[in-house]
């Protein structure tokens, strides 16, 4: 595994998203405390942290899912491919079609498994015929290693599924509008050790096409499916850099603290 | 030994077979809780009996109606002198030219049964039949002119009192006593029953008639006033389903949370709570004396529980999508969907189960309103139906809660039977709207 990870360091080399000074504020809480930090294209990158770090938080800023929150303020600079997305002329709903996002809880439309995953593709006009939209829903299912599962039952309802299930499902969904950039928050958090291992697999493939963030609480996990990791601790990024050498030579003694499970 | 005693000393031995007193108080008062909610419901439910037992006990009657079986003979000489079949010249007979012909037919009708009532001249016997009688008649003759000359079998409405006789609200006791009938216009009544010339039968015309005046509660219906609600209903369904809804989705998704959208909350909630006259005299004052539309109308009234609907529509369909899971939002957000497309395309359908049944609950309710009508002038006596939509709805018009409360202010004590059915059938439009809006929430209500 050591092995294989230096050789693929090697290779990614290229920044997908740059964060200058970013701070976060929901109303009077200072959630992000000036934090820069690049991520690499064509990388597993993990966020971990004790519980209320700041961490999802910064992850919703990077499709500027905190839009949504009235309160949130977020100030300082992220930049995607190099242009900023939070330049007036941005429209987070274009952005959020080329950062595409999985929620803590797999939360699937109400609707059948097809509609699900042709959602994306219909609302942003990605097939010109009911033949090419057949094809991305089979392509994203299959990448998201569901379809042998759901193929006979593409009308059935999405929520009918298990939770591993669904939660694969939603990772098809957001494939399915070809992001660049796939945001994970927590994404095995509400599954069983057999799913976990199912979505982990699955991640370590989509490393292949797109720069993946996840956020997550378990150690294990990070180590697991990460290249590299950041670690937050009360809205600071107290350290990021190769996964390998945060688990192994932690440079600051609260990382060296959280990993040996001292706090958080 | 000073080790022992540091220990402290075991709690002394008590059974699990004797309940102990604070477990005794305990219970008793959980079964104390109990009958009072027994009670509760129990007084309530004879409440519910006690009122369906007395509506139904005074209005089912209203469901069927006496009438006398007669031929009678559309005499050309009285109804057409000219012969030559001009509906001008026909219409021109009023009604006080018919009623020698229902004379007639009953002093036949008498004759051929053999039925001869001591001490009863013609005219006290013409009167156990309606004076709504020459008016069916004629109404029949100026739609079917051909048959004048002919004999034809009409079925015509006995007197309130007759009718009443048959329903055991008038006895021979109370009609020696009462100036309106005698025993003897009974005992004929009696009699012309025995021969097979009255009958009591289905009242199909308390659905569909018009109102009739106070001497004749026989011909009263509720067909104007059914008319005039359900233009009321549709005004209303078309006006505040759609702005309650948009107004919804907008305080709900759209708007910022700041001092002015918490001032808007708070007042559509206090208008729900408003009593409903004071829309009515909103109504009276705007739609009417300012806007310059009718009085009586049923546009009118629509604008008025349109208003005064508002606020349940909003206040339920704010509810039905504050219960949808932001999670959809977020998934539907994080797929790139723009937020209309978010709410329209996932939170919309999800809310509809609640926001049906909050706006036919709204409806329901303002089926049922009296007041506000009372002011905007709904309250007058109107036989004719208004025309077909869309001119209808600025024609007068009745409305089923006020034409009870109209009913219930008349001298005649058939007027209260009236008044009973026509609750019947308001609390029956009620039921099937209620349980209309119970089928779609069942039906639509999805899990997630």
């Amino acid at each position: 595994m050591k092995d294989h990870f230096t050789v693929e360091s090697e290779i990614m080399t290229e920044t997908k998203i740059t964060a200058r000074n970013v701070q976060v504020h929901y109303g009077d809480t200072h959630a992000i405390k000036d934090v820069s930090v690049e991520i690499a294209d064509r990388t597993v990158t993990a966020f971990i942290g004790p519980s209320g770090c700041g961490k999802s938080t910064f992850l919703r800023c990077i499709n500027r899912m905190n839009d949504t929150i009235d309160i949130c303020r977020v100030e300082g600079d992220i930049l995607i491919d190099g242009e900023d997305i939070y330049d007036r002329k941005v429209d987070p709903v274009q952005l959020r079609a080329k950062v595409g996002m999985v929620f803590q809880k797999p939360n699937p439309f109400p609707k059948s498994i097809y509609d699900n995953v042709a959602y994306g593709p219909r609302i942003h006009g990605l097939a010109r015929s009911k033949a090419e939209l057949d094809e991305i829903v089979e392509k994203s299912l299959r990448r998201a290693a569901i379809w042998n599962e759901v193929k006979d039952r593409l009308s059935a309802p999405g929520t009918g599924l298990s939770g591993g299930q669904q939660q694969r499902l939603c990772i098809a969904r957001a494939v399915a509008t070809e992001p660049e950039v796939l945001l994970m928050d927590e994404p095995c958090s509400a599954l069983d050790p057999i799913a976990t291992a199912q979505v982990e697999e699955l991640i370590d493939d989509l490393r292949r096409q797109f720069s993946v963030v996840i956020v997550t609480h378990s150690m294990q996990q990070a180590a697991r499916v990460s290249q590299r990791t950041a670690f937050f601790h009360l809205g600071n990024l107290v350290e990021f850099g190769e996964t390998s050498q945060i688990f192994t030579n932690p440079q600051d003694s609260r990382t060296e603290s959280y990993i040996t499970g001292r706090i958080g | 030994m000073s080790d022992i005693s540091a220990i402290p000393a075991a709690a002394p031995h008590s059974s699990l077979h004797r309940q102990s007193a604070r477990t005794k108080k305990r219970n008793a008062a959980e079964k104390r809780f109990q009958v009072y909610g027994m009670m509760a419901v129990g007084f309530g439910l004879l409440a519910l009996v006690v009122l369906l037992a007395s509506i139904l006990g005074n209005g089912l009657s209203s469901f069927r109606q006496t009438h006398v079986v007669l031929p009678v003979e559309l005499s050309e000489a009285r109804l057409d002198k000219s012969g030559e079949r001009d509906i001008e010249a026909i219409k021109k007979v009023s009604t006080f030219g018919y009623a020698p012909l229902i004379k007639d037919a009953l002093a036949r009708g008498m004759e051929e049964s053999g039925i001869a009532i001591e001490g009863l001249d013609e005219k006290d016997a013409g009167e156990i039949i309606s004076k709504e009688a020459p008016a069916q008649i004629r109404d029949f003759v100026i739609a079917n002119p051909d048959l004048i000359g002919t004999t034809q079998e009409f079925r015509l409405l006995a007197n309130g009192r007759i009718d009443g006789y048959f329903k055991g609200r008038v006895s021979m006791e109370s009609a020696a006593l009462d100036s309106n009938v005698s025993p003897a216009q009974l005992q004929l009544a009696e009699a012309l029953k025995e021969a097979g010339l009255l009958t009591t039968g289905f009242n199909r015309d308390f659905i569909t008639a018009p109102d009739a005046s106070d001497q004749r509660p026989e011909a009263a219906g509720l067909g104007v006033a059914i008319l005039g609600s359900l233009y009321m209903m549709l005004v209303v369904l078309v006006l505040a389903l759609p702005i309650g809804v948009a107004a919804s989705i907008y305080l709900e998704e759209f708007a910022p949370k700041n001092r002015w959208t918490d001032l808007i909350e708070v007042n559509i909630s206090n208008l729900a709570a408003v009593p409903s006259i004071v829309f009515g005299i909103l109504g009276l004052a705007i739609f009417i004396n300012f806007a310059g539309l009718p009085q009586s109308a049923p546009i009118v009234g629509g604008l008025v529980l349109t208003l005064m609907t508002l606020p349940t529509i909003i206040i339920a369909t704010r509810a039905s999508l504050k219960s949808v899971p932001p999670s959809i939002r977020d998934a539907a957000l994080g797929v790139g969907a723009s937020k209309m497309q978010a709410v329209f395309h996932h939170v919309l359908p999800l809310a509809a189960p609640g926001i049906l049944t909050g706006t036919i609950i709204g409806l329901a309710q303002a089926l049922g309103e009296t007041a506000p009508l009372l002011l905007i002038g709904m309250v007058a006596f109107v036989k004719e139906f208004p025309g077909a939509p869309p001119e209808g709805f600025f024609d007068p018009a009745s409305a089923l809660p006020v034409q009870i409360y109209n009913w219930t202010q008349r001298a005649d004590p058939a007027f209260v039977e009236r008044a009973s059915g026509a609750i019947i059938v308001l609390l029956v439009f009620l039921v099937v709207m209620n349980t209309i809006a119970v089928i779609l929430r069942r039906r639509f209500e999805r899990r997630w």
